[in-house]
């Protein structure tokens, strides 16, 4: 049985209270994330914000996921750091932990991952630019495909050039003998550069999508939702290789 | 407008409709389906081992006489395919899927296409886990916490090669699987809520599964770290658990400075929220059960809600209490075991809750209700022991005894699976077309689970007392103590054969009420959440879930959407 059923705003008759708060002066927001924020002005219509918010949040939640996983991993560091040298079977030593020292161009790879956020960043702000949105709104072209691709080209090319240079630190890893796996401090490096890469493989497969998205002119948006879900989940992927890499040489 | 003639909707193909299906409903039956497939090979398995416990010579149809590592694969994969794929899965993932959307008037997941991800990756785990039993090799032999250095090296069993490898594949898709599962929960609870449903309205059910995913999302991150850093050791070389010197066989192995505690840590630190997954949407369920069925609202909704955030919370700091005969500081082993009875209280909030829900009830004793009053019971008997455990001294004497393997059965083997029968009888109209299983037959295989359950579970409190080691294949002809115990393991074995038959009167009535079940109402139990409302178009919430006992207009409840 359908009723309209008009969105109240007056006071109602209070419920018994049971099973939850007591009376209230107007049914309390609640799957709407409570209307407008009250911060911002929703950008375009609230259809919208509930899409961008509900990515958002799903993205929050894989973040905490991505950040425990590598937490733990953090944590079999530290406490393999602080386990003694054990003595083997013929008496020697053996299991010491060596100080890593990192590739130096690992450093350069960095630089790379940081520009690449900060890139990744102006493509998803021309995606929100409003005066941008209010000409596509106007069907007068598409000037956030002209702004945002190149951002998101260049963030890809950079991108890549950081797994370039994390497989060349393996190289030099390999040619200057770190690459024994037996040596406890360099299989961590090798565990979490290959870990953090296949993540921001994922981010790149992300970007790329989103790339897609925006050149074949998808609605406006999907395009908004899936460029800035990508740009933000690439800066997690570069705030998590600075912890690692922090980790790796502070705590060496 | 003209009204438009409405034609019959195309016959979706079987692609369509269940390969890429992103309908909550049916991903939440796909994955009921699955654990109940998961639930029936890992009965197969506890039945060879309940048997050749107790018979040690006989030789099975096809399979022969069950060696000692064939029982070791077989409790490893009994435990993991249990754990995993029955008691994470079914609780939270099926009747999540298939109960959460509606339960908030949500109409949908917040991402349905990657819930159908989930399932299937879920699948595709399931197949490679199992696979391992048919494989030439075995399956793992290292149980389903897979301690190195025994699950690291693979000359120690034959199942240790492929088996163990497959094992971790399986386990970590699996993982993969949750983690896509819980931000789908996370998300569609936070931001896909109907009007008017704040969160001190939802049902408890879907605080559960909520806290839940929560818990999934932080612990299966940890196991994927774990199975990572475990297959380095195995396949890279690396020496993350295995110390050095380990002799295999007479054969020194290259590992050098590893820690088998390492792995136990990181473990333990997801094994033991997974058993709070585990119990946890039981714990909803039967909170909202109990309210339902003796038409009252549920005693301290508030405290309810705290105290499933207070276990979840907790859960997490406790996981030393799985390790106290491993060698931690004393201090360490305070903290765990300080801890661990701290936990218990927030339980023991709940118990007390149910207890006041039904006091002064009119109780109706339908078959949800009955299986959800075994839940309480269940849980009072496995819990008890756990605090029991949870005193480093006595678990000295009782770690890996079947005091051990008594607790976890009842609490989880039972409690919680009480639970899924429960959702099962209760949600039988959204799992099926709409229609009801036989009251009778769901009494009969109640009163018979339930006999079966303190049967099958009871005396394995006393075989841990009496010293008898648990994961030993047989103790028939073994040490001089434990024969005297072979008598109780064979009341065991046939107290778990009758329980096992019992199920197949839930099977067939299952089977059978999926075409044939009499068709159910809308609102069959008269209940008052909003996954019972007539669909209709605008949704807006206007009281709490549990508006039982107040008799206006004929009714005694009041649904959430009444104004």
């Amino acid at each position: 049985m359908v009723r309209e059923v008009a969105i109240p705003n007056e006071v109602r008759e209070p419920g018994t209270g049971v099973g939850g708060r007591g009376p209230n002066v107007r049914p309390p927001a609640g799957g709407d994330g409570g209307g407008d924020e009250g911060r911002r002005q929703p950008e375009g219509n609230p259809r919208f914000r509930r899409r961008l918010l509900r990515a958002r949040i799903g993205l929050a939640a894989a973040a905490v996921g991505i950040s425990i996983f590598f937490l733990a991993m953090s944590s079999a560091y530290l406490v393999r750091q602080g386990t003694g040298p054990s003595i083997g079977r013929d008496g020697r030593e053996v299991g010491a932990w060596i100080p890593l020292v990192l590739p130096q161009i690992v450093w350069f790879n960095t630089l790379l991952l940081v520009i690449s956020s900060a890139t990744a960043e102006m493509a998803r702000r021309q995606l929100f630019h409003q005066p941008a949105l209010t000409e596509e709104w106007l069907g007068l072209g598409k000037p956030t495909q002209r702004r945002a691709l190149p951002w998101m080209g260049i963030t890809l090319l950079l991108g890549i050039g950081f797994l370039v240079g994390q497989y060349l630190a393996w190289q030099e890893m390999n040619i200057t003998g770190w690459a024994d796996m037996k040596n406890p401090s360099s299989s961590f490096f090798f565990i979490f550069t290959g870990a953090h890469a296949a993540h921001l493989i994922g981010g790149l497969v992300a970007l790329a999508w989103a790339g897609l998205a925006t050149a074949l002119s998808r609605p406006l948006e999907t395009r908004q939702v899936l460029t800035d879900i990508s740009a933000l989940y690439w800066h997690l992927m570069g705030a998590v290789w600075l912890g690692i890499l922090g980790l790796m040489y502070f705590a060496r | 407008m003209t009204p438009q003639p409405v034609s019959a909707a195309a016959p979706a193909g079987v692609l369509r409709r269940y390969l890429f299906s992103t309908d909550h409903r049916t991903v939440g039956r796909q994955y009921f389906f699955l654990s109940l497939i998961a639930v029936l090979v890992g009965m197969v398995l506890s039945l060879i081992m309940r048997v050749h416990m107790a018979w040690p010579e006989v030789r099975l149809p096809f399979l022969g006489q069950t060696l000692p590592e064939d029982y070791l694969a077989y409790m490893t994969m009994h435990g993991t395919l249990m754990v995993f794929f029955v008691l994470t899965t079914a609780p939270q993932s099926a009747f999540g899927n298939l109960v959460l959307p509606e339960q908030i008037g949500a109409g949908r997941m917040a991402f349905p296409r990657m819930n159908a991800l989930s399932f299937w990756l879920t699948a595709v785990a399931f197949v490679v886990v199992v696979s391992a039993l048919f494989v030439p090799s075995g399956a793992s032999q290292s149980g389903w916490t897979q301690y190195p250095p025994l699950s690291v090296v693979r000359s120690t069993g034959a199942g240790q090669g492929l088996g163990v490898d497959l094992w971790i594949v399986g386990i970590g898709i699996f993982c993969f699987a949750s983690l896509l599962g819980a931000i789908n929960f996370i998300a569609t609870v936070l931001r896909m809520r109907a009007l008017g449903m704040s969160l001190m309205r939802m049902p408890l059910t879907v605080w559960s599964w909520f806290v839940t995913a929560q818990l999934t999302l932080l612990a299966f991150s940890v196991l994927l770290a774990a199975a990572l850093l475990l297959f380095f050791d195995r396949h890279m070389g690396t020496s993350f658990f295995v110390p050095a010197g380990v002799v295999v066989n007479g054969v020194v192995q290259k590992y050098a400075g590893g820690s088998p505690l390492l792995w136990q840590h990181l473990f333990w630190f997801f094994g033991h929220p997974e058993v709070y997954i585990a119990i946890l949407p039981g714990m909803g369920l039967t909170s909202h059960l109990l309210s339902t069925f003796a038409r009252k609202p549920v005693f301290g909704y508030s405290a309810m809600v705290f105290s499933t955030m207070a276990i979840g919370f907790f859960g997490f700091l406790v996981w030393g209490h799985h390790m106290f005969i491993a060698g931690l500081s004393p201090y360490a082993t305070l903290a765990f075991a300080t801890l661990t009875m701290v936990v218990a209280i927030p339980s023991g909030v709940k118990t007390v809750n149910w207890l006041a829900t039904l006091w002064r009830g009119r109780i109706r004793l339908t078959t949800p209700m009955l299986f959800s009053i075994g839940f309480v019971s269940l849980f009072v008997t496995g819990g008890l022991s756990g605090p029991i455990l949870a005193q480093p001294t006595i678990d000295a004497y009782l770690h890996d005894t079947y005091f051990v393997v008594a607790h976890f059965h009842m609490i989880m083997g039972m409690a919680a699976v009480f639970a899924i029968f429960a959702a099962t009888y209760f949600w039988f109209p959204k799992l099926s077309a709409g229609r009801l299983m036989s009251e009778r037959w769901g009494r009969v295989h109640f009163w018979l689970t339930f006999i079966g359950a303190y049967a099958t579970f009871l005396p394995m409190h006393f075989l841990g007392m009496a010293g008898h080691p648990r994961r030993y294949a047989q103790i028939a002809g073994s040490a001089e103590y434990l024969q005297g115990l072979l008598p109780l393991q064979t009341w065991v074995t046939c107290a778990a054969i009758g329980l096992i038959a019992a199920q197949f009167i839930f099977l067939a009535n299952l089977f059978w009420s999926l075409r044939r079940g009499c068709v159910a109402e809308t609102n069959p139990w008269n209940a008052t959440t909003l996954e019972w409302q007539p669909p209709s178009e605008a949704l807006v919430v206007y009281r709490g879930a549990y508006e039982y006992g107040v008799v206006r207009d004929g009714r005694d409840y009041r649904m959430q959407s009444e104004e």
